[in-house]
């Protein structure tokens, strides 16, 4: 098992080279720069400040600047929200979108595996085209229209809950966000579930089990045991995308995670701070992929880590 | 004969299925006995509803289909029953195993967890209580190595040594009746008559009785009682295994007996010319393991195999699974890379790449066991047979092609009309034809057939070996005829191999391989499949 996860962490950082790489040029080639406003800098001024920030140096020369520092752990400084560092902004909101993303994940699974199970053992029937319609809607119904309507059930009209706000992540602020997340994961999760159930249902180990008689609540539980694996093949990548947040949610909610550092900093052309999300995203999707390989062998005897 | 009354009695049993063409009846008004301690053998080609009547019994019929009748237990009626009330009886006094010991375990749960789970449920042992009994019924079961088995999973055990963990299973709660549906369908001839003969010897100790489904008559020779003969959901004919061997009253029963394949090859004259040799063929495969590989480990599937075939010889290949007989098959065409030298006619194939080997595949054909698998469903047959003709005569037009696909199907007694149909439309016998049809259009000087009749019921087999064996005297072919069925095999070839973990063990005329087989292992295979 060690061996496996040092090999793996070991293969991790030439794709994060890459990607850091990759990025990096990316970003440079797009036009403008941090400091193009829609009235231009004074010359000098601009001279000045590329300087300090050393865009005046060769592209290889600043990329090789950039990758020392990162080795070094040193994010940079933010182009755009000038008196903080990058590692400042993350600090502040990386735990509020991981502690988002990991309410509506664990929502996710808690709703969305049970009503799978429950449409496979009622396939068909009514319970089934419920939780098939619910699904349906939860993956096509966009998160930009879930949030506002619930805004207005739950916050303006029934006054239960704020419209928006963070709080120091009280939990009245924390249900409709993570609503909103995870209903479409829910639907997901149980659309994967129930197609995974009803195969396992057919196979011929699960006849075995019913030819010796035993009870509906141990079926299910063999049954649900061979329907985990594609859905924990999912969750590897899911699990990253909503820990590290979403524009749209965070944006809608004024929530203050990371979700729209990357969408202002492409903006802004905030260098460092574009870098250091596709960092943090790369080392979470990286992270939750050897964990779902992991958990995947724990699942299944026949895979074997080496 | 029924010892007193019966415990299993069925009663005009009806079984029909939901289909997208309305009602499909499986099962139509049969009646059958079983009494105490007795060997019930029902025996049937497939599609005769023979499975699916004692699957009405276990409640184990798939989601479309539905039973009508009464199949009474001890006076008490289970047709109709919920699934916990039927719990009361299934695993408990009936008990089931099955033709798939490969995927009839869970893959994710030990031996020892699923061995214990009926004696939990049924008799309500505690875990440890549980693990001892699991380990008393392996040993009874007579696996190797039992206490390191209970931690074992599933894929670490061989297909035999599933069925046996699936008997244990079957006998955790002392059963009244074992039903065993085509139990060793799928294993070797050798483990064949291990399962079975432990299956009649728990029955003799532990005094329960068997329903043995079969589609082998030389099964039900060897250990039933009593016989019940099903043909299209009806039984054709029942009484004791002496009156249904010696005396078949049914015209069905008497086709079924005189379905073993029959006739014998007389060898090519020996001035028949050399048509394929090989000499010190091998074909390994790397399992190297590990970063790096850092174990290396190398499978040799042949190993150093010599081989003559003379035009108009057929040769038998035989051997267990794994003995690397369709690997050898595979490698005289070329089809996986090998070493060693292989002659065809005064051409040496070794050398040759693949647009090299071209020109000559029109020469060498081949025809796999499956005939489900092996034709594309998405082309009609006319495009099937014809498809090598694209290739090796492309200077043929549509038409001329259809013409031909026409008189290859003609040929193997297919009508042609049907040439414009898909596949899914036959049964596994046309299939099979179809798939020959393919490998003669083209005139090939040897054909490969890999377990062509395997797969098939024992009276299309027959015709199957009839069909290859006219085709042969025809058009002066020699095969390379692949199988594990001993009785295939001696009336198609005038020569046998066997093989065994990648060497041939033995060769030779084929009645003196039958008659006086040299080496130990030909004679328990020989042993394991004549069953008189």
């Amino acid at each position: 098992m060690l061996p496996f996860i040092l090999r793996r962490l070991a293969t991790a950082i030439p794709t994060l080279f890459v990607v850091v790489t990759l990025s990096f040029f990316l970003m440079r080639v797009a036009p403008g720069g941090p400091f193009d406003l829609e009235r231009p800098l004074e010359a000098k001024v601009m001279e000045n400040l590329r300087r300090i920030y050393q865009l005046d140096q060769p592209l290889y020369q600043q990329y090789l600047t950039y990758l020392g520092a990162l080795l070094r752990g040193d994010f940079g400084p933010s182009f755009y929200f000038r008196d903080f560092s990058i590692a400042e902004l993350f600090a502040q909101g990386l735990p509020v979108s991981m502690r988002l993303g990991a309410c509506a994940l664990a929502l996710a699974l808690l709703i969305g595996g049970p009503l799978g199970a429950l449409a496979a053992f009622r396939q068909n029937g009514n319970a089934d085209h419920a939780v098939m319609g619910f699904a349906a809607a939860g993956i096509t119904i966009p998160n930009f229209v879930v949030a506002p309507v619930l805004q207005i059930v739950f916050g303006l009209t029934l006054a239960w809950l704020p419209v928006g706000g963070w709080n120091g992540g009280a939990l009245r602020n924390v249900i409709l966000p993570v609503v909103t997340l995870a209903l479409p994961q829910i639907a997901v999760i149980a659309r994967m579930t129930r197609a995974a159930m009803i195969e396992t249902l057919r196979a011929n180990h699960i006849r075995t089990l019913r030819a010796q008689g035993l009870d509906g609540s141990t079926v299910a539980l063999h049954a649900l045991r061979a329907s985990a694996l594609p859905v924990v093949s999912y969750l590897g990548p899911a699990a990253a995308a909503l820990l590290t947040g979403s524009v749209v949610v965070e944006t809608i909610f004024g929530i203050p995670g990371i979700g729209r550092y990357f969408v202002e900093g492409a903006l802004n052309r905030d260098y460092t701070l574009v870098m250091g999300t596709v960092v943090v995203i790369a080392v979470f999707v990286l992270v939750f992929n050897l964990a779902v390989d992991l958990l995947y062998a724990l699942l299944d005897p026949r895979v074997r880590l080496d | 004969m029924t010892t007193g009354d019966p415990i299993l009695s069925i009663r005009n049993l009806h079984v029909r299925f939901r289909s997208n063409d309305g009602m499909v009846e499986a099962v139509r008004g049969v009646d059958l006995d079983v009494g105490a301690g007795e060997f019930v053998a029902i025996v049937g080609e497939s599609g005769s509803g023979k499975s699916q009547s004692v699957m009405a019994a276990m409640g184990l019929l798939a989601s479309n289909g539905e039973a009508t009748g009464s199949i009474r237990y001890r006076g008490a009626e289970l047709l109709g029953l919920k699934a916990a009330a039927l719990n009361a009886y299934r695993g408990r006094k009936l008990a089931m195993i099955f033709q798939e010991p490969m995927t009839s375990l869970d893959p994710l749960f030990k031996i020892g967890a699923q061995i214990a789970a009926p004696l939990r449920k049924h008799q309500g042992l505690s875990r440890k209580a549980a693990r001892a009994r699991a380990l008393e019924l392996l040993e009874l079961v007579r696996m190797p190595r039992p206490e390191a088995r209970l931690s074992s999973y599933p894929h670490e055990l061989s297909g035999g040594q599933r069925q046996r963990v699936m008997i244990a299973m079957a006998l955790a709660n002392d059963p009244d009746i074992l039903i065993a549906d085509e139990p060793t369908t799928a294993l070797d001839v050798t483990i064949e008559a291990e399962i079975l003969a432990l299956i009649a010897e728990l029955r003799q100790r532990l005094g329960m009785a068997v329903i043995l489904i079969t589609h082998d008559l030389g099964l039900v020779r060897q250990h039933a009682e009593r016989v019940y003969v099903m043909r299209q959901g009806e039984v054709v004919e029942s009484g004791t295994k002496r009156q249904i061997i010696s005396a078949p009253a049914h015209p069905y029963t008497r086709m079924l007996l005189a379905a073993e394949p029959e006739g014998r090859k007389a060898p090519p004259p020996d001035d028949a010319p050399i048509l394929l040799s090989a000499r010190d063929l091998r074909v390994s495969y790397d399992l190297s393991r590990g970063f790096l590989r850092r174990e290396t480990a190398l499978l040799h599937a042949v190993d150093g195999v010599d081989l003559t075939l003379r035009r108009g010889q057929t040769i038998g290949i035989v051997g267990e699974s794994g003995s690397g007989k369709s690997t050898l098959g595979k490698a005289v065409l070329k089809l996986v890379p090998s070493a060693g030298t292989i002659r065809f006619e005064d051409r040496a194939l070794a050398p040759l790449d693949r647009a090299a080997m071209r020109p000559l595949r029109s020469s060498l054909q081949v025809v796999f066991q499956d005939p489900f698998g092996s034709l594309s469903p998405r082309l009609t047959v006319g495009e099937i047979v014809s498809e090598g003709l694209l290739v090796h005569a492309p200077h043929l037009t549509r038409a001329e092609r259809d013409l031909r696909a026409a008189q290859a199907l003609a040929e193997v007694s297919l009508e042609p009309a049907l040439r414009n149909r898909y596949p899914h439309e036959f049964s596994g016998g046309q299939r099979q034809r179809i798939a020959i049809a393919r490998a003669m259009i083209l005139h090939p000087k040897l054909v490969v057939l890999d377990e062509p009749t395997s797969a098939l019921d024992r009276t299309v087999q027959k015709s199957i070996v009839a069909l290859l064996k006219d085709m042969q005297a025809r058009h002066a072919l020699s095969y390379l005829f692949i199988s594990h069925d001993l009785g295939v095999v001696r009336a198609m070839a005038d020569w046998v191999m066997v093989m065994k973990d990648g060497c041939v063990v033995e060769s030779g005329p084929t009645e003196a391989i039958f008659e006086a087989p040299q080496a130990d292992y030909t004679r328990r295979l020989i042993a394991a499949s004549i069953k008189a």
